[in-house]
């Protein structure tokens, strides 16, 4: 196992840039993801990694070791495709042991990681069949099996889960979390669903037009994103994003923002004292995550539902301000539409960005 | 009433359509039909005057001449050598075709390199070019290696004319394959080679047989590059089948042409009727796969 540093990478086809200075270092044992939309580079950065792209500029160092001119074979690594990648005129056996037997292995340990790697993930009975006989999660299993085999310093997945059906992907997502901490293995996992990167990751990297937008961990990039990009993208529903104004006021904050009835004044909402000073009386983005509004009959934010939508767990409640919709996240209950009501609001939970920059101010 | 008469007009349009296949197929077989009959029949009882009808005497002995006693030119040999001259210039000139195509296919869509469409592009120029355009220059460039006349330089110039059209079938073939599959190749540690032989072969089996065929086809039954770049004994049977119907003293020998004929066309009808169905389901292939 090994750690990953990824410095100043760059990728350009012809005038394109695909990549523009990716920085990114993950310890031993961490579970990267790679986040963002289609066209953000992720698959790009990925291919970089496992060597099957070259690099521009920037190195990639794989266990302190720089690897930008090593072929994808000396790397030592492992990758998992989205659409499997298993050599269709090959059994599920000759699959998992094509790699080992290129490089050398010997018959009878191949038997035997086989085996064991049938075992991990229980598809013992699937080593004769071709992968055409088999159930797209089985597929699944055989990929990450021949991945296992190779005991990789780093597991590259991209898009792993993509093809399955909704329960399926589910399924496995637990399954490659057991993974990684069975193994204690690094891994980099391409993904754009944002789910999957705030379940399987130690570590996210949200991606945009080749720019990292945030690095961090699940948590800090849900709780402080670093701009309304990442604030947008992560998270379901997304945050709210309203257009307010910081008011004057030392140490934790007041901003006010408009609802469809009247002003909503908020207090104790964090910002360093450089942020407040310079901000004071100005315009800022106010983000709000849908679960930060609570049921408080005597609360900040004055409103009219505009709809209700129950989820089971909790309703969604939606209404207008400042033209836009928002959505509060709260508990089971009986509202209807057009009830004026008030909302509290968790003012240290509320996150600030520049309305100019769309950075979170500190 | 009405569905009756329905069903009635139903009948009859069926009747009426297998009736017009029915003559159609007639129609087609009629050649196939007067040829076999027609070598089996004695000479005379063609000279009598019997073509379409079924032989009187059945007998075999213009099969044994076309084989082995009619006579091309001066030569009294039959088809027998030069239908050997065939075999050892057809065997060779689809394999290398075929195998030189599936490797340009294989590098045209999985290592891919700037400028690879216009290349194939070229290539499929060539299969547009008529034949008569490059007798000319093919002619020299077979005196200058020294292959004119032989079968070696036969075998080169099917082999070239061939190339087009197999690199197109597996061009084709191969983009439908993911390149991830090459890409997990490559993770695993074949190299170009390894990764042609152990996983792109084998998935291009249906491919293989239909470029095996048309082949085949192509090049037993071609006449003008035979004729044109080789004579006397190194010629292939198309040309020695031309030279037995054209060049004959005396009766002409219907049934010994018709035995011939046969003797030539069996070869591409056996390749047809043994493998039709993989060259059905290698051309749709590609369609099928997800």
């Amino acid at each position: 196992m090994a750690t990953l540093d990824i410095n100043r990478v760059r990728k350009s086809y012809g005038s394109m840039e695909v990549l523009k200075e990716v920085n990114i270092s993950i310890e031993d044992g961490e579970f990267l993801v790679l986040l963002g939309p289609s066209g953000c580079g992720k698959s790009t950065l990925l291919n970089i990694i496992a060597g099957l792209e070259d690099i521009t500029g920037g190195d990639v160092l794989i266990g302190n070791r720089v690897v930008n001119d090593l072929p994808p074979k000396d790397r030592d690594i492992a990758m998992v495709f989205q659409s499997y990648a298993l050599y269709p005129t090959m059994t599920v056996r000759q699959n998992i042991e094509f790699g080992m037997k290129i490089r050398g292995i010997s018959a009878e340990e191949r038997a035997k990681a086989t085996k064991a790697a049938a075992e991990m993930l229980q598809m013992t009975g699937l080593l004769d069949r071709k992968p055409s006989q088999l159930s797209g999660g089985q597929r699944q299993r055989v990929a990450m099996g021949r991945a296992i085999v190779r005991h990789p310093e780093l597991f590259l997945f991209d898009e792993p889960l993509s093809n399955l059906d909704a329960k399926l992907r589910v399924d496995m997502r637990t399954e490659i979390k057991r993974l990684h901490q069975r193994l204690g293995a690094t891994i980099v996992y391409v993904t754009h669903d944002q789910i999957e990167a705030m379940t399987l990751a130690t570590k996210v990297a949200v991606m945009k037009d080749g720019i990292v937008q945030h690095f961090g961990t699940p948590q800090e990039v849900y709780d402080r994103p670093a701009n309304t990009y990442v604030a947008r993208f992560v998270g379901s529903p997304a945050m709210n994003i309203l257009r307010g104004r910081l008011v004057a006021s030392d140490g934790p904050v007041t901003v006010a923002f408009e609802t469809s009835d009247g002003e909503a004044l908020v207090s104790g909402v964090p910002l360093s004292p450089e942020s407040a000073a310079r901000f004071r009386d100005r315009e800022v983005l106010v983000g709000i995550r849908p679960e930060h509004f609570t049921m408080d009959t005597a609360g900040a934010v004055p409103l009219t539902v505009d709809m209700v939508e129950p989820t089971g767990p909790d309703t969604l409640v939606v209404f207008s301000a400042g033209g836009a919709d928002v959505v509060a996240r709260l508990d089971p209950l009986a509202i209807s539409v057009g009830t004026k009501a008030r909302f509290g609001v968790k003012a240290e939970k509320i996150v600030l960005f520049d309305p100019e920059t769309e950075t979170r101010l500190d | 009433m009405a569905t009756k008469s329905l069903a009635r007009q139903r009948a009859m349009g069926q009747t009426f359509i297998y009736g017009v296949l029915a003559l159609l197929a007639l129609y087609y077989l009629t050649p196939l039909w007067v040829m076999i009959t027609t070598s089996l029949k004695p000479l005379d009882e063609i000279y009598g005057g019997s073509f379409i009808g079924l032989p009187q005497t059945v007998t075999f002995e213009a099969w044994s001449k076309a084989w082995s006693g009619a006579c091309i030119g001066t030569e009294c040999t039959g088809l027998k050598p030069y239908f050997i001259n065939s075999i050892l210039m057809v065997v060779p000139a689809v394999l290398l075709s075929t195998g030189l195509g599936a490797l340009n296919g294989y590098v045209l869509t999985k290592w891919r390199f700037r400028g690879a469409n216009l290349v194939f592009g070229m290539m499929l120029f060539g299969c547009f070019l008529p034949y008569q355009a490059v007798i000319l220059p093919m002619a020299q460039v077979l005196g200058k290696l020294g292959l004119s006349g032989t079968i070696p330089g036969l075998i080169l110039v099917h082999t070239l004319y061939g190339i087009c059209f197999t690199s197109l079938f597996f061009r084709n073939y191969f983009i439908t394959i993911p390149d991830e599959l090459t890409k997990a190749a490559q993770i695993d540690g074949a190299g170009f080679f390894r990764i042609f032989f152990s996983i792109m072969l084998p998935a291009a089996l249906p491919i293989i047989v239909v470029s095996c065929i048309w082949q085949f086809t192509q090049v037993w039954n071609d006449f003008l590059f035979g004729v044109s770049f080789t004579s006397g004994s190194d010629s292939p049977i198309t040309v020695a089948l031309n030279n037995i119907v054209n060049v004959t003293t005396g009766r002409k020998q219907y049934n010994v042409d018709m035995a011939s004929a046969m003797i030539a066309a069996i070869p591409t009808l056996l390749v047809y009727v043994t493998a039709g169905r993989y060259f059905v389901r290698g051309l749709t292939a590609g369609a099928v796969k997800g």
